[in-house]
């Protein structure tokens, strides 16, 4: 099963492009004032999301996983006040990770998701709602959310809240097995221009899950002394508790270098009622050439701690409330490093088509797990408890073509 | 509890900060060319952003305040 959804949030681009010739500074300079109006107002005053056809190819390629497929999003104004969205998104996923090498086959599966929602402006106000609904063999979840979007001092300050409500089918292949998850979510969310330089965000939210949370694939193993078994593991269905609320705090320095680059870090701390801790790192670095093209590098390192009731392999079968052996709850660390490259053209290339952006973006992610074994090394033939540590690394892909009209 | 008391606090300081009508904009809006740019955009890349962001909530135990403010239904 794939646990994963989507979460779409399509922020209007800015449409301004800046010419730094210096023959025409001063007529120029006139121009970028103009632009600076209405960009800044995209990017942080209330103006509705430019009309646009996103389609986006992604591939998820690693870790024995290969997950890729379509993502189309419409955005489509109506009036000055109102602007419609929706999308389309697949996952054809092709498994044989280690989870599902050790305890089960391999498995194909294709999931899809629908949404639609509705941006609706009144002044500097703006509030959004929208429906979002994924559906796959074994899982269905469905999901609500409304925010409420306010700029203050100048268009120097936005406020962003947000509130979210989502309903999960969880099932099992082959069987009648059918639970439940409810889901809330808070946010608040602040972006700030610090200087004609400078902007920084902020975000918290807070997610509270109740229901079925365990993935009923899975399983914890524990050391068994029974002669059967030939490595001295046996395994059993997970345990989870049935709450889990996490806060996660996050926040965001973006600069604008004196020759037209950018520089963006960001930190994020991450806390849970499961006891696990983790901690976000990334730069990013864009760098334009001329008025089309535009290059990205980025880092990214993230670093978690186990959650309390996780464990490689539990001293015996029910040795405690709740057990679980997901790599997701133990002690690991990721780094990603990335790479992209934006092509633009302008208007009057493509009739009705005021901007045309192709787009890709290459990341290699490494995974390192310090307490999650790979129980296949070896042939699966070594003792229990002393395997080497499971690490993956995998390549995302991202190709996209955009129109605004 | 401490969570909700935090966004409470938060949430106050903002309205009462809000009350202050009389500051003004420190960055003036012929200022604000550079930040007009498209490249000081926290969010640049829309859908294929949202994508890589559903990529780590599938492999990594954290999630939520990834960021692009303004909506989204953050399910994981």
């Amino acid at each position: 099963m794939v646990q994963e959804v989507v979460v779409v949030v399509i922020k209007s681009s800015v449409s301004a492009v800046i010419s730094k010739k210096p023959f025409f500074k001063a007529f120029l300079g006139l121009l970028i004032t103009v632009n600076s109006l209405l960009g800044s107002s995209s990017a942080i005053a209330g103006t509705l999301p430019v009309d646009s056809v996103d389609i986006l190819y992604h591939r998820f390629d690693g870790g024995g996983m290969e997950i890729d497929g379509p993502f189309v999003l419409l955005r489509k104004s109506i009036g000055t006040q109102v602007s419609v969205n929706g999308h389309y998104y697949i996952d054809s996923v092709s498994a044989a990770s280690i989870d599902v090498v050790a305890n089960a086959s391999e498995y194909t599966e294709e999931r899809t998701e629908i949404s639609a929602g509705v941006d609706f402006l009144h002044e500097k106000t703006m509030i959004s709602t929208g429906y979002t609904n994924s559906e796959e063999n074994d899982f269905e979840a469905d999901s609500v959310f409304l925010s409420i979007g306010q700029d203050f001092f100048g268009d120097l300050t936005k406020l962003t809240m947000g509130y979210a409500r989502g309903w999960d089918k969880v099932g099992k292949i082959e069987s009648d097995f059918s639970e439940d998850v409810d889901r809330q979510i808070y946010k608040l969310g602040m972006s700030q221009v610090l200087t004609k330089n400078s902007l920084m965000g902020i975000d918290i939210e807070t997610i509270s899950d109740e229901g079925y949370l365990n993935n009923p694939y899975r399983s914890y193993r524990y050391f068994d002394s029974d002669p059967s078994q030939d490595n001295g593991d046996g395994i059993a269905t997970e345990v989870y508790p049935e709450t889990r609320t996490s806060t996660a705090v996050a926040v965001r320095g973006l600069y604008y270098l004196p020759y037209r680059a950018s520089i963006k870090g960001e930190y994020r701390y991450f806390n849970d009622s499961w006891g696990i801790d983790a901690h976000t790192y990334e730069v990013l670095y864009v760098h334009p050439f001329g008025r089309q093209w535009t290059l990205e590098g980025r880092v990214r390192r993230y670093s978690q701690s186990s959650a309390d009731f996780y464990s490689d392999i539990f001293s015996h079968k029910g040795a405690e409330d709740f057990m679980a052996r997901d790599k997701e709850l133990s002690t690991y660390t990721g780094m990603t490093y990335g790479g992209g490259v934006t092509y633009e053209l302008g208007q009057g290339v493509i009739p009705h088509v005021n901007k045309l952006k192709l787009t890709l973006l290459v990341d290699y992610l490494k995974y390192e797990y310090d307490n999650f074994r790979d129980v296949t090394a070896g042939g699966g033939n070594l003792t229990a408890g002393t395997e080497p540590f499971y690490e993956f690394d995998a390549w995302v892909t991202r190709a996209s073509i955009t129109f605004e009209y | 509890m401490k969570t909700r008391l935090i966004i409470g606090l938060l949430l106050l300081g903002l309205v009462g900060v809000s009350g202050c009508a009389e500051i003004k904009p420190w960055v003036k809006p012929y200022e604000r060319n550079n930040l007009a740019d498209p490249i000081m955009s926290l969010d640049r890349h829309g859908a294929a952003g949202s994508y890589i962001h559903h990529v780590y909530q599938a492999r990594e135990g954290a999630r939520g305040a990834e960021g692009g403010a303004g909506g989204g239904c953050g399910c994981n």
